[in-house]
């Protein structure tokens, strides 16, 4: 390279620094109206007209828990094979004439299974709507899981299995699940190689009848579609659907108690996952909204406390990230970092400090007004699509909420108060209300985690 | 089948130091996207240094003359903001999507650092280790990490430029110095080398108003020479190259074909017939690939092909790379996975896709491309880099009928293309944790 200016010649100008320009007034979310009907099958559908692109976006929620008290790993196996073969094969169509239809019409269809819920998530452009919908109906009310399809998924399941479990962050959340909820269902989120091999065809069509049923269904579009007309259209098509029973809904899971941090051993890693956890709030509690700028301020977005510690002043990581995560009856904050494997302990000891920090200085004026804008712009930015909208939707209705709760929060967000976010940081990041894992390798990182306390065990060795 | 590409209108300008302007408006947005791409990827950065492109641009957050360490985060998001970066072969792009109201201020934020970014030691040191930890999450601690975008190029291809690993060796990355810095910034992110974009709700402004903050921000950056880009071009290889890659976290095999794309720029018809072979062979249940390897012969567990190494089409200059990747169970051996998939190839060259598989195809392109296009993050960055690359930010709104335009006997062309050719063939082996790869180390 040729010649060059030094580094500090060219932070500096003859003018120097300049004054930020100010903002102008952020718009309202453009949230449009909700068509909201129950069928008399019990499919709830919602319809919203959100234009933009030519397109329709279609989110289908079955509420689908496994009907015992505890995790139970035949089940788990049994229906994420049903999720895998159900759109390969009804008395008409097999799996390519199924991806035809669709692909016609610019489809696309993905079924996915967890402990709470059966969900099938399609988009296509939108004048494709009532084929998605024809296809939708059929393999809801026929499909045939075919015993050729069921083995070949099998074997790719427990394949896929495999290399899922290979993941560091596969491992951690799995123990992190179980140390919150111990055996509860909603720990069940993938299914053991040995429970997969063991699913019969016969097995997947028995569950399909169990699960595959609309009386508390929901179903969501949005997209360039008269809802009315749509309404109408998924009534023709998917009102002929039944079911023996209701769906069944999860029940709540354990409150996650506080406790040691659990060290689990993975040979040969070279970086730590870190996952702390803590009860959360659900989102009608009345602190919800002081809460979730609270947790902005913590680690909820970049400019936080946490982040700006360990990765932009420490660099012991590329991200540190905290969050909420909805389950049955409330909700679970979560924390979560990847750190390299010398720095584990003192990554563990920055984010004590932090959580301590929460409560005995508290958000200032300027960390809450920053997580306010914060928290009002990105809604803004993170509902202006069709997909997302349809999603956010989806969500809100199995948790009961509507648009109207939505249209809500800019206001909500304004009104909270220094003092109430200030309150929520002190009761509920204190270190204290906290248990969680790390993954990592014992050989490096236990030593350190023990000198420093409140860590447990040393996985399975 | 294929719906009409909504309008948009397109508003260039060069401003007198030579940066280029491209504003976009979108009306139908309450949020809006200042994006600036400059002319510099890892493809770019000096032999002795891997990896330095990359880590150059986390240094661009790191504060400049107006805005302490930190505080371009703190201003983009307690403006109601999001932010990224990203570095590719050919270009590097950094950018913002805000509401409307902030259109100025995300302005005086990328002009603020493409002016006066402040370089300091500390930052410099704390970045590689930001750097190093995003390397170990995603190549070093996981399976299949840089599969294929690492491990791939240095197999087909001999030059540094096309061969290196773009995210870095951890001792080239420990060495850099703020001098080299200094001047990589001094000499490829000079105003002539970089291009702005605005897309969305411009607000009051409107086109002329947002050219005139543009102006206004950027208008007093000094004019610097414009380095001169070399060509990356080397010759196609003449036959097949191959290498084996042990992975200490991978529990099955994989592996991964690399053929030569045709130019972007001189032969786009064929280039864009190979966009379309790629979706013919893996994109869907009906995928000749998918119906093959993954159903019929029960081979491969997943697979998937793709027109370029790193992003969707027209995202990067010549030289690019076809690949087909799959992963395998430990009793299929390579050879017959590959030999598969060149009697699928064999089979398109030969006979074509059909014509409805092909309008199939395009009609859920189509749909594919609006959905990305629904984001004004995507779009913003789509017409970007094609601007910047190409001068015609045009290739991403006409992309869904130039594919729809394809016919048969493009895309068995573009096959017997590959079928003709040299390739690379990388093989990832699992291997227990101790053992190091036989080659091309990443670490």
């Amino acid at each position: 390279m040729t010649d060059h200016r030094s580094a500090e010649e060219i932070g500096r100008t003859g003018q120097g620094p300049r004054p930020l320009p100010p903002l102008g007034r952020t718009k309202e979310v453009p949230l449009p109206d909700v068509l909201v009907e129950t069928l008399p099958n019990g499919l709830t559908v919602l319809a919203a007209r959100r234009p933009g692109v030519p397109l329709v976006e279609t989110v289908l929620r079955i509420p689908a828990a496994a009907p015992g008290p505890v995790a139970d790993a035949a089940r788990t196996a049994g229906t994420e094979v049903l999720a895998e073969t159900v759109l390969t094969g009804t008395a008409t169509r097999d799996r390519v004439g199924i991806d035809d239809a669709l692909a016609a019409v610019g489809g696309e269809l993905g079924v996915a299974v967890d402990p709470e819920y059966l969900q099938a998530g399609g988009s296509a452009l939108a004048s494709g709507l009532p084929t998605v919908l024809d296809v939708l109906a059929e393999v809801l009310t026929a499909a045939t899981h075919p015993d050729a399809e069921v083995a070949r998924e099998r074997a790719r399941l427990a394949e896929r299995i495999a290399v899922a479990r290979a993941q560091p962050r596969t491992v951690a959340r799995e123990a992190l699940m179980r140390r919150r909820f111990g055996d509860h269902p909603i720990v069940s989120e993938m299914p053991t190689a040995d429970a997969v091999a063991a699913v019969t065809a016969e097995r997947v069509r028995e569950l399909h009848a169990d699960v595959v049923v609309p009386d508390g269904a929901s179903l969501v579009l949005v997209g360039d579609i008269d809802p009315e007309a749509a309404v109408a259209e998924v009534a023709r098509r998917l009102g002929g659907w039944t079911g023996d029973h209701p769906a069944r809904r999860l029940s709540a899971p354990p409150v996650p108690a506080a406790g040691d941090v659990e060290l689990v051993h993975r040979p040969g890693s070279v970086q730590s996952q870190l996952r702390l956890t803590a009860p959360g709030l659900d989102r009608t509690d009345e602190r919800y909204t002081a809460f979730q700028l609270a947790n902005l301020v913590f680690g909820g977005y970049f400019s936080s406390r946490w982040m700006e510690n360990i990765r932009e002043d420490k660099g012991y990581t590329y991200g540190a990230h905290s969050g909420q995560e909805f389950v049955p009856g409330g909700a679970v904050l979560g924390l979560d970092a990847d750190v390299a494997s010398d720095v584990t302990a003192a990554a563990l000891l920055e984010t004590r400090y932090e959580l301590g920090r929460m409560v005995a200085v508290p958000p200032t004026e300027q960390e809450v007004t920053s997580a306010r804008r914060y928290a009002i712009g990105s809604l803004l930015i993170s509902l202006d699509s069709q997909s997302a909208l349809a999603g956010t939707l989806s969500a809100l209705h199995a948790a009961g909420l509507g648009v109207d709760w939505l249209r809500d929060r800019p206001r909500r967000l304004e009104e909270v108060s220094v003092d109430e976010v200030a309150a929520a940081a002190a009761a509920l990041f204190a270190p204290t209300r906290f248990t969680g894992v790390i993954v990592g390798d014992a050989d490096v990182v236990g030593p350190p985690l023990a000198a420093l306390g409140g860590v447990t065990g040393d996985g399975d060795r | 089948m294929i719906a009409e590409k909504p309008s948009l209108e397109l508003h260039r300008a060069t401003l007198a130091n030579g940066l280029r302007v491209l504003v976009v408006p979108d009306p139908a947005t309450p949020v809006v996207g200042v994006s600036v791409h400059v002319d510099v990827g890892f493809r770019s950065e000096p032999q002795g240094r891997t990896g330095f492109a990359h880590l150059f641009e986390h240094l661009m957050f790191q504060g400049s003359e107006s805005l302490e360490k930190l505080e371009h985060f703190r201003q983009v998001q307690s403006a109601g903001g999001i932010f990224n970066g990203s570095t590719h072969q050919d270009y590097t792009d950094y950018f913002q999507v805000l509401p409307g109201a902030a259109l100025e201020r995300a302005l005086f934020l990328e002009a603020d650092r493409l002016r006066a970014p402040k370089l300091t030691e500390e930052n410099l040191r704390n970045q590689v280790d930001v750097v190093k930890e995003e390397i170990r999450l995603n190549v070093h601690n996981r399976p299949y990490g840089g599969f294929p975008w690492i491990l791939l190029p240095p197999v087909l291809y001999d030059t540094f430029p096309n061969a290196h690993n773009g995210y870095g060796d951890f001792s080239e990355l420990e060495q850099a110095s703020l001098d080299d810095a200094a001047a990589f910034f001094d000499t490829f992110y000079a105003p002539g080398n970089a291009l702005v974009t605005v897309h969305g709700d411009l607000g009051e402004s409107g086109v002329d108003g947002t050219l005139a903050l543009v102006e206004r921000h950027f208008g007093d950056i000094p004019a610097r020479p414009v380095p001169q880009r070399p060509s990356f071009a080397e010759p196609v290889p003449g036959a097949e190259r191959r290498r084996s890659v042990a992975d200490a976290h991978a529990p099955l095999p994989a592996l991964a074909l690399g053929y030569r794309v045709p130019d972007p720029g001189a032969e786009p018809g064929a280039y864009l017939a190979h966009a379309m072979l790629a979706t013919v062979l893996a994109d869907g249940e009906a995928a000749r690939l998918q119906r093959r390897l993954v159903h019929t012969d029960g081979l491969v567990t997943d697979v998937s092909a793709s027109n370029g190494l790193m992003g969707g089409p027209f995202d990067a200059r010549d030289p690019d790379t076809f690949t087909i990747t799959a992963v395998h169970p430990a009793q299929v051996p390579a050879e017959r996975v590959v030999a598969a998939v060149d009697s699928e190839l064999d089979r398109l060259a030969e006979q074509g896709p059909g014509t409805e598989e092909l309008a199939r195809q395009s009609a859920r392109w189509a749909a594919a491309l609006h959905r990305e296009d629904d984001r004004v993050m995507y779009r913003m960055l789509g017409l970007g880099a094609r601007e910047l690359l190409y001068g015609r930010a045009e290739l991403a709104l006409e992309l869904p009928a130039r594919l729809a335009a394809l016919t048969g006997d493009d895309v068995a062309a573009a096959a017997a293309r590959l079928r003709s050719a040299g390739r690379a063939l990388l093989t990832v082996e699992p291997a227990p944790s101790d053992a190091a790869s036989t080659e091309g180390s990443t670490a």
